[in-house]
């Protein structure tokens, strides 16, 4: 029915029409204009000069920096560390490897005409992981293994935030079916268990869980920092992922539910069946939102003593050999997550306009 | 053969395959995981505490803490207790989520209206900012204002400086302090009395423009009377506040209000990012007011400032009202983030030192986590109450 309807002609502006138009229609928007435009030039100058035009790009060692600009030198000399940590060199191509099929598996999702490329995603869903349990911590097939505390940098970050997303689905899942439940005890569970955790703080929940996590094990049991971690940050994110499952359930008519019914579906097979893929379907702009914030967040976890990218930045631009570095490695951690971010971001807007096949009214 | 039974009742599915029967059974099933999995873990943590030799219970909120905390806005040194650190905490968590939240509040709305500006630059300019800030970490921010930018402001002897009155430097930023002196008290009530005065005039010139339709012109003699009232009084009550101007003596600034510097950068920090999440939601907000609505109100000749204050913002600030709360509380759990930088906030003093002190895990993160559950459900309800005020009345 929307193809019916025909747009009306686009009107197309001369130069100097459109600028008197949009940037000169009023005596307050062309005052507007100048102070902004003056602002604009004044900052943006200077900036540039320091980003690109005085920066120092190549060089041995902190002598080589002089200029006045930025140096990016020592980004280039401590690159390996910000991406990888601690890891051994020897066994960083096992990173790599994990690195090359993230891409293979996502970047097809950017592309509208890409053969197969659900097969892809379904891969980064479900494969993916599996490969990262064998090849990073290591231990099979020959491989040696890398304890966690060697693990660091960009790719800390990233399994952190893959972990956590992966892992609090399902649980998601289950809580925001059990917040729908009829049946009265289920449901107050869960609805206490997903507003409290929703109330706290990430850094209340990851001090918990490296504090008050090996209290509440039996004796002899313990686990390593980032599992600690990860069990903290997969049950806090499950909490915020059952609400946006929530809202893609609540979206699903009342007719779905009842027609599942009325085929004699049990409710295992009405949900898993019926509600759940089209519901999952609606709230995939929610969970890649989810997953940004969470992305985000896990730069916390340097709270508590890991090296994600900004902990491996952070722990460097204290070295007394390079002087005042602080600047350039924060604008190097904002830039790798920026481009993370608002390209995630840009995709799930791109998906929500694709997926809107007019449910709403 | 059942001709014996008087009334024979319908049979109901088997027990097993009875739908109230089997919800009873899983919810029991359900409430006893939970017990069994609370019964070990309680088992397991006391012995764990007793193995460790770490008492229970909330006797150590009364022992001597024994450690300074930087920014206290209640009495507080290290002889006082540890209740006294977890309420010199929560105060200093409060200070600077409403500080954020005001200040989030102001810029947010700013921008949502810049983005929406007819002047290209602006709207350009203003979605720049947000696409920029939105995608950065709020951690990467605040370490970036406290690391990179307030620890690089000049010494103290190099303090940049307002008039004589204002000092900036990387200790922090220095404002006078105004001390109340003899007559303080009058000047209060005078000004309590102003504010008292234009809240009546505005009901009796609402209550006349209803009467007679004529209009007052209330914000303008009330921003008159809000102005020159305590001002008049202020020289009558023989100008009774003192300004406390913060001197250099020896290394640092003494004396006046000092903003530590790590208060400063989170501040800075928590409102900038807030603010551009806030900027969106105003955005959505005031395009969800269709455009039917303004061409009516114009028809009607109200003019532009009118049209925005009487039709838009009231039919906007529905839209914009829940998810406005939640960024008030995400920005109040945000503020925890302190910890990271050294603001002595409640996580950073109670979560942190006392915790590592006394090692009471138990009672340290319970008391922490309910004090943030309370927040949230107190900004809720506040919230709540608004929306439900200002929520569409229908017939």
């Amino acid at each position: 029915m929307g193809g019916s309807v025909m747009k009306p002609p686009v009107s197309r502006l001369a130069p100097v029409q459109w600028i008197r138009q949009n940037l000169f229609s009023t005596w307050y928007n062309t005052l507007l204009t100048l102070a902004v435009g003056w602002l604009l030039v004044t900052s943006v100058v200077p900036v540039f000069d320091w980003l690109i035009f005085g920066a120092t790009f190549s060089g041995d060692g902190p002598g080589d920096c002089v200029g006045k600009g930025a140096c990016w030198l020592f980004i280039n000399q401590r690159l390996n560390f910000f991406i990888y940590g601690f890891y051994p060199d020897a066994e960083q191509w096992r990173v790599d490897i994990m690195f090359a099929l993230l891409a293979l598996s996502f970047v097809p999702q950017f592309i509208d005409r890409f053969p197969g490329r659900t097969w892809f995603g379904l891969f980064g869903l479900t494969g993916l992981p599996l490969c990262g349990y064998i090849l990073i911590p290591g231990g099979w097939f020959g491989l040696e293994p890398v304890d966690s505390s060697k693990w660091g940098g960009l790719m800390l970050t990233l399994v952190i935030a893959y972990v956590g997303i992966i892992a609090s689905l399902p649980i998601g899942v289950l809580l925001a079916l059990g917040r729908r439940s009829e049946m009265p005890i289920i449901r107050g569970l869960c609805i206490v268990f997903i507003e409290v955790w929703r109330a706290v703080p990430l850094i209340t929940v990851l001090f918990m869980a490296s504090v008050m996590l090996p209290l509440f094990l039996p004796e002899g049991m313990n686990f390593e920092k980032l599992l600690r971690a990860l069990i903290g940050i997969t049950l806090w994110q499950s909490a915020y992922m059952a609400e946006v499952i929530r809202g893609g359930l609540q979206a699903i008519p009342r007719g779905q539910y009842e027609a599942a019914s009325a085929l004699g579906l049990g409710y295992w097979r009405r949900m898993g069946l019926v509600i759940l893929p089209q519901a999952l379907k609606l709230v995939i702009p929610g969970i890649v939102n989810t997953f940004i914030a969470l992305f985000k967040d896990t730069t916390l976890v340097l709270i508590i003593g890991l090296f994600d990218v900004l902990g491996a930045v952070q722990s460097t631009v204290t070295d007394p050999a390079w002087q005042n570095v602080a600047t350039e490695g924060y604008v190097f951690v904002a830039f790798c997550f920026w481009v993370f971010c608002f390209g995630i971001s840009r995709y799930s807007q791109n998906l929500e306009r694709k997926l809107d096949t007019g449910h709403k009214t | 053969m059942n001709s014996q039974q008087p009334v024979s009742k319908p049979s109901g599915p088997k027990p097993w395959y009875d739908p109230r029967v089997r919800a009873l059974v899983f919810q029991a099933l359900a409430l006893a995981a939970v017990f069994w999995a609370g019964w070990v873990l309680i088992d397991n943590t006391l012995a764990n505490m007793e193995s460790r030799g770490i008492s229970t219970g909330f006797g150590f909120l009364d022992q001597s803490a024994g450690f300074g905390i930087i920014m206290h806005l209640i009495p507080y040194d290290a002889t006082m207790s540890y209740g006294r650190t977890f309420w010199v905490g929560l105060l200093n968590t409060l200070l600077v989520s409403f500080l954020g939240i005001v200040a989030a509040t102001i810029l947010g709305f700013l921008l949502g209206v810049a983005r929406l500006s007819s002047n290209w630059l602006v709207a350009r300019l203003a979605l720049v900012y947000i696409e920029v800030i939105r995608n950065i970490p709020l951690l990467l921010q605040i370490f970036f204002w406290y690391f990179a930018v307030l620890r690089n402001l000049p010494a103290p002897r190099q303090s940049l400086e307002l008039a004589g009155l204002a000092f900036l430097n990387n200790r922090g930023l220095y404002l006078p302090d105004p001390v109340a002196q003899e007559g303080a008290g009058a000047l209060f009530a005078i000004c309590l009395l102003a504010v008292v005065a234009v809240v009546v005039l505005r009901i009796w010139a609402k209550r006349r423009q209803r009467a007679t339709g004529r209009i007052f012109p209330t914000f303008r003699v009330g921003l008159a009377i809000l102005v020159l009232v305590p001002a008049l009084g202020y020289l009558a009550t023989g100008a009774p506040i003192a300004w406390d101007v913060p001197e250099l003596r020896g290394f640092n600034y003494r004396g006046g209000l000092t903003l530590i510097p790590e208060l400063a950068a989170l501040w800075v920090a928590l409102s900038l990012y807030t603010a551009a999440f806030i900027a969106e939601i105003v955005r959505s907000g005031i395009l969800s007011v269709s455009k039917g609505q303004t061409e009516a109100s114009k028809a009607l000749g109200l003019p532009n400032g009118l049209t925005l204050r009487l039709v838009v913002i009231p039919q906007a600030m529905r839209v914009i009202i829940p998810p406005l709360t939640s960024q008030y509380l995400n920005l109040t759990k945000n503020s925890s983030l302190a910890t990271a930088i050294g603001y002595p906030d409640l996580v950073a003093v109670f979560m942190g030192t006392t915790l590592n002190q006394t090692g009471q895990a138990v009672e340290v993160v319970a008391m922490t986590m309910a004090v943030y559950l309370s927040i949230s459900l107190f900004i809720s309800l506040l919230m709540n109450l608004y929306n439900r005020a200002v929520a569409i009345k229908e017939r």
